[in-house]
Formats: C-alpha cells, sequence, structure tokens
C-alpha cells in the first residue's frame, strides 16, 4: 500500500462521509415519514403507512400557509422581475465611476441578515401608516404586501444578476437598427429586446418564486398574524413533530426533483434542435451562395 | 422619393479627438456616393451623423433641405445597413423585412404584401417564413438591404456591407448593389475602404484621410486626376518621387528627385522651390528602348520581377529610395531584363503628376 | 378683506411671472431631454428605469434601515403619543442592551451580552468548521475530479438544498433527538445507555448550522480554486512539498476571494439565522436574533428590537469590513 493510495482511501472515505453527512439526515427524514409511529423516527420501525400524508393534506394551517406562500411568491415575482430589468438595463448605462457604488448599493440587500430585511420594512410601512392616519386594515400593515415588499428587496437583487448576465450578451446595433427603421424607444424595447431576454425572464421569474417560497427569516417579521408555508411550519416543528411533516419534506423533494427532470429534459431538447438548425444553415451556406453566383454569371 | 445630403462645415469631436475636420459637401439626389478611407478616417462617424446616432460638435447636417439637428435616427428619413448587418434573429425573414412596416403601425395585410414584393426584387420569393439563421451570408446580405428598402428612405446608407463576404460573392454583390439602386433611384451613401467597390459602383467618390475630405469626384477622375499625395498613393498603385520643384509653368512642372530630373503635369499650380512629390503609375512606365522623344527617362536597376497574370511587376531600386514598380502585358514574349541589370525607364509626362508634399497613405 | 386682497396679489403675480415660467418650464424641459440618458432611452422608458430603481433603492433599501435607525433612538410610544411631545430622541435603547433595566441589581446586562457574545463567537466557530468541511470536497471538485463526475457532485451537493431549511434544521431535530437515530446508533453499540441531550448540548444546533450553508461555502471556494492552474500544484509537488504545504502555500493564497466570499456569507448568516436556533437550540442557547425576534413578538417593544437589529448589522459590517482587510479583497470580489 503506497502512500499514494492510501491518501485516495482517505479521500475516498472522506467524500463518502460528507456525503453521509449531507444526505443522512433527510433520507432519515423522509423514511420516517412512511413509519407508522407517532414520533418521527426511523427506529423502531413499526410498519409502512401512507397515513401521515393523508394527516399532511387535511392540516388547515399548512394548507392555508401554502396558499399564501403561492400568492406571495407570484406577487413577488411581479415585482422583483420588472425591478432587476430595470436595475439591470440601467447598470449598463451608468457612468464607469459610479459603477461600483451603483452595484454595492444594489446588492446591499444581499448580504444583510433578512430578520434585518424583515423587520426594517415592517418598520417603515408602519411609521408611513401612522403618518398618512391609515385605517388599520390598510394595506400599510398587511402582512401579505409586506412579505412582498419585504422579499423583493433582496430578491430584485438576484434577477438584477440574472438579466445582467444575459444584458451583457445582446448585440446593441440589433437597437439601433429598430430605432432607424423608425421604432420609438418604446418598441425598441418590447419588440427586440424583451424577446431577446424571454429566457433570463423565464429564469429570473423561476429563481424568484423559489426564493420567496421558501424564504424564512424576512418573512417571519413582516408576516405577522397571517402565515406562509415556511412559518407554519416552523410553529408546528417547535409546537410539536409529527411525522406529518416528514411527509411534507417528501412531498416536497418529489414535486422539486420532477420538475428538475423536466426542466433538464426540455433544455436538452431546445439545444438539440438549435444544434440541428444551425448544421443545415452551414451545409446550405456555401451551396446556395455558389448556385446564385454561378446562376448569374451565365 | 429621395433627397439630396448636405454636411456644412461639420466637425465632430471625441473629447480632445477631431474624427471629422470641416466637412463640405453635397450630395445630390438619386446619387451613388461613397466615401473611401482606411479605417479610422472618419467615415463611419461621418455616417453615423448622417443618420442620426451622433450629432456633429459644430455645423449641419442637411437633408432635402431640412436641417436634421435634433432629430433623432428614428425620425429621419434614412435608413441604415450596418457592417454586421443587425438582422434580428428571435424574428423571421418576412417579419424582419416588415419591421419597419410594423412599427408604424401598417396592417398586417399590407405588411406581407410589401414584404412579398421585396422578397422578389431580392430574388427570395418564398423564403419569407424562413428564420435568418437558415440563411446564407449572401442571401442574409440582401434581406438587410430589403428590410431598409421597406421603409422607402430618401437616403439609404450602407456601412462596408460587402466586407464579411468572400471575393467572388463581393464582386456579385457590386453589380447587384449597383442595379438595386438604379431600379429603386434613391440616394445611396456608401462607405468602404476597399477601392474596388468605390470606384466601379459609385457616382463620386469622397476619399478621407484623418478626417479630412481630400478629394471629391467622379472614380475616373481620382484615377487620373488625384489632388493630393494621400488621394494619389491611396487609389490604385503609384509611384511616389520626392523633390523640390526646379521648374514650372502652369502645364507641367520639373522636380529634381533622387533619379534625376523628373517631368509632371502641374495641376495644383506649383511654383519653383516648393515641395513636391511626382507621381506616375505602374503601368505607365516602359522599358526607355524605343520610347518616343518627349519622355522622360531615369535609370534604376531591376530587383526582381513578379509574375500576375495577364501582367508582370517589375520592381527596381532607385538610388536610396524605395522600391519602384512597374507594369508590363505579358503579351508572351520572354522577359528583356532580369534581376541585377541596370535599365533606363521612361514615361509620358502627361501620364505623371506633381502633387504638393503630404501625408500619403500608409502601406 | 385680506383673504380677497392676498389672492388677488397672489394671481397678479402669477399672471406677471407666466411667460417667464413657461420660457423656463420649456428650458427644463430641453434640459432634461437633452440629458444623453432621455435621448437614448425615450422618456417613457426613462420614466420607467428611474422609477422602478429608484422605488427600490430608495423606498425598499435606503429608506427603510433609516427608519430602522430612526427609531432605535426613540421611545417605545403608543400610537397616540406618536408625533406628540414625548416622541423625542433617546439612547435608552442601546443603554438597555448594555446596562440592563434601570432596576436591577447587576452592573451590566449580562444576559443580553452574553448572549451577543455567543452568537459571534458561535457564528465565527462555526464559519471555520464550515471552511474545514467544504474545503477537502471543493477542492476535490475543482482540481481531481473529472467533468462528468464534478458534474454530478455538483447536482449531489445541490439536492439537499432543494429541501426548505426548516425541514433541514427538522431532520437534524429528528436525528439527535432523545429518540433519534443517533442515539439509538450509540445505545445499539453500547458506548451509552441513557439517550444523550444533544439538543441541550448545543451540538444538534451547530451541527444544523454548519450543515445549512454548505452550498455558500462550498462554491465561491470552488469557483476560485478551479481557476487554479493545476499545473502549479504539480510543481510544487515535483518540487518536494509536502500535501499540506500545498495547500497552505499554493492553493489557499490563490483562492483567497472565495473563501474571503464564502466565510463572509456564511458568519452573516449563521449569526443572523432564526429558524435552526427556533428549531434546534436548547433551553440554555438563545440566538441573538431570538431575542431580536421577542422584542417584535411578544415583548411589544419595537425600537428595543430596532436597537438590538442595528447592533447585529454592525457587528456583521464589521466582520465584512475585518475580512476585506485581512484577506486583502474588495467588496465587489465577495458579492459572488
Amino acid at each position: 500500500m503506497t502512500s499514494e493510495s492510501v491518501m485516495r482511501l482517505m479521500v475516498r472515505f472522506y467524500i463518502f462521509l460528507f456525503f453521509l453527512y449531507l444526505f443522512g439526515p433527510l433520507l432519515m427524514m423522509g423514511a420516517s415519514a412512511f413509519n407508522d409511529a407517532g414520533y418521527p423516527q426511523v427506529v423502531p420501525w413499526q410498519g409502512f403507512t401512507w397515513k401521515w400524508f393523508g394527516e399532511l393534506a387535511q392540516d388547515q394551517k399548512l394548507v392555508d400557509g401554502v396558499v399564501n406562500s403561492l400568492w406571495i411568491g407570484l406577487g413577488v415575482v411581479c415585482v422583483s422581475v420588472p425591478i432587476g430589468l430595470a436595475a439591470a438595463t440601467l447598470m449598463m448605462q451608468v457612468h464607469q465611476r459610479f459603477r461600483t457604488a451603483y452595484y454595492t448599493i444594489v446588492v446591499s440587500p444581499v448580504l444583510v441578515p433578512g430578520v434585518i430585511l424583515g423587520l426594517s420594512t415592517l418598520i417603515f410601512w408602519d411609521r408611513l401608516g401612522t403618518r398618512m392616519d391609515a385605517d388599520y386594515e390598510s394595506f400599510y400593515y398587511n402582512g401579505i404586501f409586506l412579505t412582498v415588499i419585504g422579499q423583493s428587496t433582496f430578491i430584485s437583487a438576484y434577477t438584477m444578476l440574472v438579466f445582467i448576465a444575459r444584458i451583457q450578451r445582446f448585440d446593441r446595433t440589433q437597437e439601433e437598427a429598430a430605432l432607424d427603421l423608425g421604432a420609438t424607444h418604446v418598441q425598441v424595447f418590447w419588440k427586440v429586446l424583451i424577446p431577446f431576454l424571454r429566457p433570463a425572464i423565464f429564469s429570473a421569474a423561476v429563481l424568484a418564486f423559489l426564493t420567496s417560497f421558501e424564504n424564512y427569516n424576512t418573512t417571519v417579521f413582516t408576516i405577522q398574524s397571517e402565515s406562509t408555508l415556511t412559518t407554519a411550519l416552523a410553529s408546528k416543528v417547535r409546537l410539536g413533530t409529527t411525522p406529518a411533516l416528514s411527509a411534507l419534506a417528501v412531498v416536497i423533494v418529489c414535486v422539486t426533483v420532477v420538475g428538475a427532470v423536466v426542466h433538464e429534459i426540455l433544455r436538452r431538447r431546445e439545444a438539440a434542435k438549435e444544434a440541428a438548425a444551425q448544421e443545415a444553415a452551414k451545409r446550405a451556406d456555401n451551396a446556395k451562395d455558389m448556385a446564385m453566383v454561378a446562376q448569374t454569371a451565365t | 422619393m429621395s433627397a439630396d445630403v448636405q454636411l456644412d462645415h461639420v466637425y465632430i469631436r471625441f473629447g480632445d479627438f477631431l474624427a471629422v475636420d470641416d466637412a463640405n459637401l453635397q450630395i445630390n439626389e438619386g446619387e451613388f456616393f461613397s466615401f473611401l478611407g482606411p479605417s479610422g478616417c472618419g467615415k463611419t462617424t461621418i455616417l453615423r451623423a448622417v443618420s442620426g446616432f451622433l450629432e456633429p460638435t459644430q455645423g449641419e447636417v442637411r437633408i432635402g433641405g431640412q436641417n436634421m439637428r435634433g432629430i433623432g435616427p428614428n425620425k429621419r428619413p434614412t435608413a441604415l445597413i450596418f457592417q454586421n448587418l443587425a438582422l434580428f434573429p428571435l424574428m423571421s425573414v418576412a417579419d424582419n423585412i416588415a419591421f419597419g412596416l410594423e412599427v408604424r403601425g401598417i396592417s398586417k395585410f399590407e405588411r406581407r404584401k410589401r414584404a412579398d414584393e421585396l422578397l422578389e426584387l431580392i430574388a427570395l420569393q418564398g423564403q419569407g417564413d424562413k428564420m435568418v439563421s437558415e440563411l446564407s451570408g449572401g442571401q442574409r446580405q440582401r434581406v438587410a438591404i430589403a428590410r431598409a428598402l421597406a421603409v422607402e428612405p430618401d437616403v439609404l446608407l450602407l456601412d462596408e456591407p460587402l466586407s464579411a463576404l468572400d471575393l467572388k460573392l463581393r464582386q456579385h454583390m457590386r453589380t447587384e448593389l449597383r442595379s438595386i439602386q438604379q431600379r429603386v433611384g434613391i440616394t445611396f451613401i456608401y462607405i468602404t475602404h476597399d477601392q474596388g467597390e468605390a470606384l466601379t459602383m459609385s457616382d463620386r467618390v469622397a476619399v478621407m484621410s484623418a478626417g479630412i475630405i481630400q478629394q471629391i469626384a467622379p472614380g475616373e477622375t481620382i484615377y487620373d486626376e488625384p489632388e493630393t499625395a494621400f488621394v494619389a498613393s491611396f487609389v490604385g498603385e503609384n509611384n511616389p518621387f520626392f523633390g523640390k520643384v526646379t521648374q514650372a509653368d502652369s502645364d507641367f512642372a520639373v522636380i529634381n528627385s533622387d533619379v534625376g530630373p523628373l517631368r509632371g503635369r502641374n495641376t495644383k499650380g506649383l511654383e519653383v522651390g516648393d515641395n513636391a512629390i511626382l507621381f506616375v503609375r505602374p503601368q505607365a512606365l516602359s522599358f526607355a528602348e524605343g520610347a518616343p522623344d518627349n519622355t522622360t527617362s531615369f535609370e534604376a536597376a531591376i530587383k526582381a520581377t513578379e509574375f500576375e497574370g495577364h501582367f508582370q511587376t517589375v520592381f527596381l531600386h532607385g538610388s536610396g529610395h524605395k522600391d519602384i514598380a512597374m507594369s508590363i502585358t505579358n503579351d508572351g514574349t520572354p522577359a528583356a531584363h532580369g534581376p541585377g541589370s541596370t535599365v533606363r525607364l521612361a514615361y509620358s509626362p502627361d501620364k505623371a503628376v506633381v502633387l504638393p508634399q503630404g501625408a500619403m497613405a500608409d502601406e | 378683506m385680506s383673504d380677497f386682497l392676498t389672492t388677488f396679489l397672489a394671481l397678479l403675480l402669477a399672471l406677471l411671472l407666466a411667460p417667464y415660467l413657461q420660457a423656463r418650464t420649456d428650458s427644463v424641459a430641453k434640459f432634461i431631454g437633452g440629458f444623453k440618458f432621455v435621448q437614448h432611452n425615450g422618456i417613457i422608458l426613462s420614466l420607467y428605469l428611474v422609477g422602478a430603481v429608484g422605488i427600490w433603492m430608495i423606498g425598499m433599501i435606503i429608506l427603510p434601515q433609516l427608519y430602522m435607525l430612526d427609531f432605535s433612538f426613540r421611545f417605545n410610544l403608543p400610537p397616540m403619543e406618536i408625533g406628540g411631545p414625548d416622541d423625542v430622541y433617546t439612547l435608552k435603547n442601546y443603554e438597555y442592551l448594555i446596562f440592563g433595566s434601570p432596576g436591577s441589581p447587576d452592573a451590566f446586562n449580562f444576559l443580553h451580552l452574553t448572549i451577543f457574545g455567543k452568537t459571534i463567537l458561535a457564528a465565527i466557530f462555526v464559519t471555520l468548521i464550515n471552511f474545514a468541511i467544504c474545503y477537502p470536497i471543493a477542492y476535490y471538485m475543482a482540481q481531481v475530479a473529472k467533468g462528468g463526475s464534478a458534474r454530478l457532485l455538483v447536482l449531489c451537493l445541490i439536492l439537499p438544498f432543494w429541501v426548505n431549511e426548516i425541514l433541514r434544521a427538522f431532520a437534524f431535530r429528528i436525528l439527535f433527538g432523545s429518540g433519534g437515530v443517533i442515539n439509538e446508533l450509540l445505545i445499539g453499540a453500547g458506548i451509552i445507555d441513557q439517550p444523550y441531550d444533544f439538543i441541550r448540548a448545543d451540538i444538534a444546533l451547530y451541527s444544523g448550522l454548519s450543515y445549512a450553508y454548505i452550498l455558500l461555502m462550498i462554491f465561491p471556494l470552488y469557483n476560485a480554486i478551479e481557476s487554479l492552474d493545476h499545473n502549479q500544484v504539480e510543481a510544487a509537488r515535483d518540487l518536494g512539498s509536502p500535501w499540506w504545504r500545498i495547500h497552505f502555500r499554493v492553493v489557499m493564497p490563490y483562492a483567497k476571494p472565495g473563501i474571503a466570499s464564502g466565510c463572509t456569507m456564511v458568519f452573516m448568516l449563521t449569526a443572523g439565522a432564526l429558524a435552526a436556533p427556533q428549531i434546534l437550540g436548547g433551553p440554555s442557547s438563545l440566538w441573538f436574533t431570538q431575542i431580536i425576534y421577542q422584542w417584535f413578538n411578544t415583548g411589544g417593544n419595537w425600537p428595543q428590537g430596532s436597537a438590538y437589529a442595528f447592533v447585529l448589522l454592525l457587528a456583521c459590517l464589521v466582520f465584512v469590513l475585518a475580512v476585506m482587510r485581512i484577506f486583502k479583497v474588495s467588496l465587489g470580489e465577495i458579492a459572488k
């Protein structure tokens, strides 16, 4: 046994331990979802059951939480995607000197702890509401509204980053060509820029939705008396644990895995189509040009 | 509909850099006008100023007599064909062509009709539904032209449109473009660094260097009667001989070059003592034996000869001078002289021109 | 009477000034329109761009933070009295953090101060553990694994993090609980005969926290190490350098920005963590964020909470600056 192979063995062992650490807890939690025991556990195994999934579906608080999470997710997409797009476009046009300062301010919400974002949003709107002498039921104090705002504060930075990456590959001369042909600036935006950004818009929207859906730190302050899936889950976990929560974890993982697989399949199909089209174009290129030249030369 | 274009004392400055220095010219309605010059000479800048993407620092750009200051590119009666074509990759060919009509709110039916008409004009009928990426380079070129023509501009601007195409295709496209222009009848402003294109296609050519317009004239005139050292050295092959003017009258001048006194036409009215350059083209030189009496001649040593197909180029030394190039038609007779031999060359003085000393084109 | 006169004079003034104002607004409009920015984008788009980013920067980032800061210097007044005579600035909230309530026998607010100290120290501790765990994997993925298996590893890493952080913390709770697998294993192996209270001992919490932000440490490290030319490692090995020295002298200095980035993110997320302490924290451990949460929730004292939050923010800021100074990296390199 050379020191090389001993080293390699140790490395392999370490990787094994690492992934055990990474997956172990989750696998066990997943397994406990099927264990017919009053408390989520794997040993002792008391029989396979689906009943926890059933209980999950009937838990009103969790269901309410999911519904709220969906609405909030939608709201966050509608707010953070346009803001991210504007911020990315603006960044490309900002004078070199100001760019770092701009970037720092814009990226700062990502670095600030979520709890601080949540409570500062809460305070700001609360005071604004008091100043406006607003009705208690109005939006200034509304948990859903505040959560959308609070989450969008940092999620817009994420969407902005997605857009920046895509915009940098945009061919500016297309904008100029469109203008030259008589389009107004708005028309250029809608007919040339947005179609180009469509994949980025989609990615940004998905990113925004998922980030919003699983957010806790900021939400727990802004949501106040209402709840999202994460806050409902957290309070349940603190009060008492049942395997129904393990069941929830299994459901979430399954949904995510299915989503990821579907996404990958679609992506591969798109890439294959594009490659085929480009091949065809390349082959046709020379042939057509030469044919045309020959034709008119006769 | 077509319009004339005027540049009136136009200066364009970028910070400290003067890209266009006092451009004054009038491009006539329906003319095929080219700007010719090396990269960085300012021709692209002028094009962008005419199309509206930048405003001159000083001076006026007038299209059809109307001052264009403050009018953006989308409001000017011009259409620009970009060097990289800038076709919209996410739209079909027909949609690309009809884009200018779409943004003007023209109905789908009308747009389709017009697109079909233009597709016929550029010989791509029936290909409207293809995507741009499925077309060849030459086809894309024509789509770009059709797209610009669809908005019926008064002036069509072309930014080195043929530079990305290979040689045979380029030559074919030259004739195509010229015939399209004659059919449609609008003013074409064409910029290029390729003299062949400029001289064969245009009604008139403006030769530019370092922001300054050197000469504006039809192609033949530019070739035969260059007005500055730059034009003489940039357009076609030309042999420069440096010296001071020793004799001068209204028709001819003689300079004392380092191969001896040389005589040429004095088109710029030079006087004795002026620093000058005499230019004579390679095809105007021949061996002195058998040359008529009124020629000017000088001695030089042959360095090398190159076979170029239907003519030969002979490279010679002048004393302390760069290569002189002489062009002789290849009529089948074997070379009269070989490398190393000293020969006497002659040319007729009205085939040479004496111009004021000035910056020449880089090799 | 005086009302009428005032109105009349005002109207007269307006009429006299009108043409002057008109000319001014025209030139103002031209001035704005002349701005290269508006020219480049058109008026509508300019409004959208500036408006959206303005609302975000000012209304969502800057102002709320300023309001929180302002709030931290105020008394905890019921809504009626806000804006009234009692609404003045005070240092009371910050004093409370340090000195405790006026009626208490202790000289300082030991409870909260120790909690703050513990939180920061624990965050640093977790960051270091996290780094130690993740570095080998990141190095392996970046330099040793071939293309296909590297991508597989990346996928395997991302997978667990699709599960919500709450559920992940929950999984650890099951794991470390008195009836959990680890205890069962230890009892079964005969190492102990009573279930060990991992939760009370904070072991569950620290494991859970180290786990939570693995991704955020691995990826910056991976990106930084990946761009290292493997030949440098080979060269060092060739020169007879032992593996630990290769890492300390060649790889880590090169990967400094990645290390700084990863450590900063993990520290800030750990110090600011709320879910894991709430779920995995035993009765004796209290995280600073939990105190803040209490002020806002059951304690009903928002100004106090704001003061504490601001202190937390300062701590994070100090940490970032310290890391930037120690590692000699700039902010741009840290923010991914």
